[in-house]
């Protein structure tokens, strides 16, 4: 016991003095949480707080345009900015270019006149199918396109949002004046505006229930999303130092002397994967820390720790075991600690984006999703996101843990053959 | 027999990647006590030879063993507590101080902490390190850092100090210190086996000496029956006059 006392004393004291290794162990982690939360917390509130400034450039002069412009703000996702109807296609280009806004509309200047058209023309076919004298139902009516200039560094999947928003907003302003047709094709007065209010905005609301094992209502925010992967990202980033020690440790010949001496290599083994399991509990006990008490007090929502304190220490232990093994793997395998710190942390990065750290395992493309399977952590962040989103119990995290605790099991069989292969043990 | 601190009998190896370096049916005894110096040009083999006396690698064929008992054998490392070794290469941990060093290696070497903390306390004074005793290697100077990877080697009082080129690099000051504690504990039983590119050391510490090439012992015995036997006046002449002049690395 007192060799492995001495041993892990050893390896912590070496821990201790690398200073860029813990800086990398920690402070990164750290801000990229930060960042990353804050970041997407701003994406999730951009219907509330922060608007998409748009250029509306009008060039009809009917009212139909002046109800599309207030039905594109009531939408909440824009700040909208007028500019007058001259403006050129390339004014308007070179005002986005000069990052004015991110976005453009232009409606067209027949607008008004062609929606009231094809209104008048849709109330006919009504009023035909109704049995009723309408004289429009044959005409064919071809609305101008709105156009929308956008910043390219705009993704696609925020120009699929916007791009419903203002179809949301078109189709309101076409289905109104298409009753109001309709009304005084029947009626020969106009539609009262109580009735067009009841017949219009009366939208059946849309009730967002997560579905948690536990049954719990709390609504998933960025820092359930980001806190528990960015943990798992530092984890696994321990790489640099632990890679690089193992690396430096055969070079130096300490594992030479090692061997000689009357002790089993796996003590140094075995107290590399304690101390370092001890530095990964610690990564995660700052960074949900920081979640818990310093994310509100910078404006970010505070995280939910799971009820289960137990599965949370046990899925920890064992993302921080499979993150111990796979960076003693390299530092066994790798010639050189640049080689160690250059593909470890590439490797790290890729098995993040494969994992589905970095873009969620359900958006991935099918052939990803399989690979996805061998990324030691997919399985850490299924089995943390089942503990923070879904509010499961340490059972409902087995099937994730099981095939993780698989391939750490690999991981510290091939550690064993190279560590066997270079004589070392 | 018992009386033989090494004794390796028909000892065959090879590397597979390097059929240079090999050794077939090498013979090789060293009594208990001695002060036994191999010696050889650049690839003829005294590293190896060290490494198959510590275990470091196996032999196909033949046997080592030190104090009798087989070195080598797989799972068995009581037979380690008996010998010492000081790689050529600086082999502890460079962050950490010369009593961090030796309490990780004490412990490592199978003593307690008691009998570590004690050792470390001896080692540092007379090696002439008490002073940095807490400061980092990886700071020290060439001779400092040779004679931590020595304090090392002894940490257990080893029956047999197997040294590689313990004084490589170091200042006169240091060489003839690592001597003198050489000689010092040599006087208290320990059996040394030591190499060197140095020829002058073989005369200032060896009494009995081999000399190795292309995998075998090309003349072994005492300094002065060597020298006339081959009629040399000098070791260096000796070594030149069964070794060759041409390059061998």
């Amino acid at each position: 016991m007192y060799k492995l006392k001495a041993t892990i004393i050893k390896d912590i004291r070496i821990l201790l003095r690398d200073k860029v290794g813990i800086a990398l162990m920690f402070i990164m982690p750290i801000i990229l949480v930060v960042i990353v939360t804050s970041i997407q917390n701003s994406t999730f509130q951009l219907v509330n707080k922060n608007r998409i400034a748009m250029m509306v450039c009008n060039r009809d002069t009917g009212k139909l345009s002046t109800q599309l412009i207030q039905s594109i703000d009531k939408i909440g996702m824009f700040k909208l900015v007028n500019i007058p109807k001259s403006e050129s296609e390339e004014s308007i280009k070179n005002r986005m270019r000069g990052k004015d806004a991110l976005l453009a509309i232009v409606i067209p200047a027949d607008y008004t006149q062609k929606i009231t058209a094809k209104a008048k023309n849709v109330s006919g076919k009504a009023l035909n199918s109704f049995g009723l004298n309408g004289d429009t139902a044959n005409k064919k009516i071809s609305v101008n396109p709105l156009t929308m200039y956008f910043q390219p560094i705009l993704q696609q999947s925020y120009r699929f949002s916007i791009n419903g928003a203002l179809r949301s907003a078109l189709q309101i302003v076409e289905s109104r004046e298409t009753l109001r047709q309709l009304y005084f094709a029947i009626n020969e007065k106009p539609l009262p505006e109580a009735l067009e209010k009841d017949l219009l905005n009366n939208q059946t609301n849309i009730n967002e229930v997560p579905v948690s094992i536990s049954g719990g209502t709390i609504m998933p925010n960025a820092s359930q999303h980001n806190v528990p992967a960015w943990t798992i990202f530092a984890m696994f980033f321990i790489i640099i130092s632990l890679g690089g020690s193992v690396v430096r440790e055969k070079l130096s010949g300490s594992f030479i002397r090692l061997k000689t001496l009357p002790t089993d290599f796996m003590v140094a083994l075995i107290s590399k994967q304690i101390t370092y399991l001890g530095v990964t509990v610690l990564q995660a006990v700052v960074i949900f820390s920081m979640g818990l008490w310093l994310f509100p007090l910078i404006g970010l929502p505070a995280l939910n720790l799971p009820s289960d304190y137990l599965a949370l220490l046990v899925v920890t232990l064992v993302c921080g075991w499979c993150a111990v093994s796979y960076a003693i793997c390299m530092g066994v395998y790798a010639h050189t600690q640049e080689q160690a710190n250059g593909f470890g942390a590439v490797s790290i990065v890729i098995l993040a984006a494969i994992g589905g750290l970095l873009v969620p395992s359900f958006a991935m493309p099918d052939g990803f999703k399989t690979v996805a399977v061998f990324s030691p952590l997919h399985w850490s962040i299924e089995a943390y996101y089942s503990l923070f989103l879904e509010g499961g119990k340490l059972k409902d995290v087995i099937p994730n843990l099981l095939p993780l605790l698989g391939i750490t099991v690999l991981i510290q069989l091939a550690a064993y053959i190279g560590l066997k292969k270079k004589n070392l043990i | 027999m018992a009386d033989l601190a090494v004794d390796i009998q028909n000892l065959t190896f090879s590397y597979a990647e390097d059929a240079g370096v090999h050794f077939a049916g090498l013979n090789l005894q060293i009594p208990k006590g001695e002060r036994f110096g191999i010696f050889g040009p650049n690839g003829a083999g005294k590293t190896t030879l060290m490494s198959l006396m510590t275990g470091l690698i196996s032999a196909e064929s033949g046997s080592i063993k030190l104090l009798g008992q087989p070195i080598g054998v797989k799972k068995d490392k009581a037979v380690n507590k008996l010998f010492g070794f000081v790689p050529q290469d600086f082999s502890f941990y460079q962050e950490l101080s010369p009593a961090e060093n030796l309490e990780f290696f004490g412990a490592w070497a199978g003593l307690t902490k008691k009998q570590t903390d004690q050792r470390t306390t001896e080692l540092l004074e007379v090696l002439g390190l008490q002073d940095v005793r807490n400061q980092p290697v990886e700071k020290f100077s060439g001779g400092m850092k040779r004679r931590v990877n020595l304090a090392i080697g002894v940490i257990h009082n080893p029956d047999i100090l197997i040294l590689d080129e313990p004084t490589v690099g170091v200042d006169v000051q240091t060489r003839h210190a690592i001597i003198d504690y050489l000689h010092k504990i040599n006087d208290a039983g320990t059996t040394l086996v030591y190499t060197s590119h140095q020829l002058s050391e073989a005369e200032d510490l060896c009494n009995e000496v081999a000399l190795i090439d292309d995998g075998q012992i090309i003349a072994q015995g005492g300094l002065d029956s060597l020298m006339e036997k081959y009629n040399q006046p000098t070791l260096e002449g000796l070594f030149l006059n069964l070794t060759g002049k041409q390059y061998r690395d």
